[in-house]
């Protein structure tokens, strides 16, 4: 079990739309894995898969081993919604705590997951009070608080000042070292480089996947997000391949 | 259930009213202002031979009442958000049960209608002399228990709004037939027979026969109890029903 996410043939349709065609992938333990792509490129989707929270039309994904949503994986994921997901009328402090009960840590542990993002000096202020950013970093801590095997992080850095970015980009890493997988979104080609490994996914499919420097290499150029536009046109050259970049 | 996870979800849900202060002012000086109303309204009003005053009649069902309307409006709202806002995704990614956070609005606004009736019951008992021939403590548990229906037939509602305009609708659909059909304004075995079949089928029904229980005999009934355990039955009920519509899968 080296593969911390394995996703086989995975289709997601809402309505009559189909917003995930056929995406297969893995996602290795202790990495972090940037999962990119336009807006509406089915992102939020996949993530909502791994996590267990969405209805899928067919296919498997397996989370640490077991079926994504298990009960068994309830304390070993965390997950961060794209829109801030934490309680607007309680101070930052209170969610972090009630979270972390949640996963059955401390108070204590939840003070340190609030000033590990950038926090300590809000945590007696409401989180309705806060910047969009810091409201964003609020639901951060919330998803770390139980210091989860496998994280999915939807767009976090969206609305964070360069410095908290590279922050933020550094504490991944450093969760990834000490053997935790992160799975992140973004739609910022810059935080690509900063990743292990790539997912770059475009219209419900899976274009390449692979890491920063094969991607450069496969295509030619230095530059990922030139890189990725040639991995799309050629994608769309042939529209039934899924898109083996390396 | 996990106790734990449940008792951190009541004090949340306690601790997002408590840094409301204006609902919490609102839900405490309302139902006793409106009593005041009432009080005034009745006031030259005689009692009919043989029966309770006026305001005492009216009184003693709109202790009941309050919770009942306020607690299923603020319920609606409060999950209505944690849908809207992503938090109820988030939560049912995590170890808590869904009947945690069910009995966790069902314990915290419970508690809140407890407040609310037991201001509201002092108001009326101490300043506007309302007299009941059971004790005040049957009144609160009365509405206590109607405090706990609201917030079940609350949490199921929400599933079926989208929006906070379509939630607030469920109000009159769900609070004015019972209101209607309860047996204030008309007594129950005057009505048609139809309605009062309907009226059988609605638990606030229950609820104000059990209040006037309370307002015509001295120790608690064998009818009394009944109808508490009918108004709990249906909150039970309504509350397995809100469990079915959380699902922690979603499109």
């Amino acid at each position: 079990m080296d593969d911390a996410i394995a996703v086989r043939d995975l289709v997601v349709d809402r309505g009559r739309r189909r917003v995930l065609d056929g995406i297969g992938c893995t996602v290795p333990r202790g990495t972090v894995t940037g999962l990119l792509g336009p807006s509406g490129s089915g992102k939020t989707t996949l993530m909502r898969a791994v996590v267990g929270v969405q209805t899928i039309s067919s296919g498997t994904v397996t989370v640490l081993g077991h079926p994504a949503g298990a009960a068994e994986l309830r304390h070993r994921v965390g997950y961060l919604t794209q829109a801030p997901s934490v309680y607007a009328d309680l101070t930052v402090r209170e969610n972090a705590r009630y979270f972390a009960t949640l996963q059955g840590r401390s108070a204590a542990d939840a003070d340190a997951a609030v000033g590990d993002v950038g926090l300590a000096a809000a945590a007696g202020q409401l989180v309705g009070t806060l910047s969009g950013g810091q409201r964003s970093r609020a639901s951060l801590a919330c998803a770390l608080v139980g210091e989860p095997e496998l994280v999915v992080l939807d767009e976090p850095t969206v609305g964070q000042d360069p410095v908290l970015r590279a922050d933020l980009w550094a504490r991944f890493h450093a969760l990834a070292a000490a053997g935790t997988t992160l799975l992140v979104s973004s739609h910022v080609m810059d935080e690509a480089a900063r990743c292990d490994r790539l997912l770059l996914i475009r219209q419900g499919r899976l274009i390449a996947d692979d890491t920063p420097d094969a991607v450069r290499a496969a295509t030619g150029v230095d530059d990922l997000e030139e890189a990725f536009l040639r991995l799309i046109r050629a994608a769309g050259a042939e529209p039934t391949g899924t898109g083996e970049a390396a | 259930m996990n106790p734990t996870i449940l008792a951190a979800t009541t004090g949340r849900i306690l601790r997002q009213l408590r840094h409301d202060r204006r609902t919490v002012a609102l839900l405490v000086v309302v139902p006793t202002v409106l009593l005041t109303l009432v009080y005034f309204m009745y006031a030259d009003q005689p009692a009919p031979p043989g029966a309770p005053s006026p305001f005492d009649r009216v009184a003693l069902v709109m202790l009941g009442f309050f919770p009942f309307i306020i607690m299923f409006l603020v319920t609606s709202i409060a999950m209505l958000r944690e849908r809207t806002s992503g938090t109820l995704e988030r939560l049912l990614t995590t170890p808590l049960g869904k009947l945690d956070l069910l009995f966790g609005y069902g314990i915290a606004f419970g508690l809140a209608g407890v407040v609310q009736s037991t201001v509201a019951a002092a108001a009326a008992y101490r300043l506007l002399g309302l007299t009941t021939a059971g004790s005040a403590g049957l009144v609160v548990l009365i509405a206590a228990v109607n405090a706990v229906l609201a917030v079940a037939l609350g949490l199921f509602c929400s599933a079926f709004a989208r929006t906070e305009f379509q939630a607030v609708q469920f109000m009159p659909v769900v609070v004015a037939p019972q209101l209607l059909l309860c047996g204030l304004f008309v007594p129950r075995d005057q009505m048609a027979g139809w309605l009062q079949a309907v009226s059988d089928a609605l638990p606030l029904s229950y609820a104000v026969e059990a209040l006037q229980e309370v307002g015509a005999h001295s120790a608690p009934t064998g009818l009394m109890w009944r109808d508490v355990s009918i108004v709990a039955g249906a909150a039970v009920l309504a509350l397995v029903l809100a469990a079915a519509t959380l699902r922690r899968r979603s499109g």
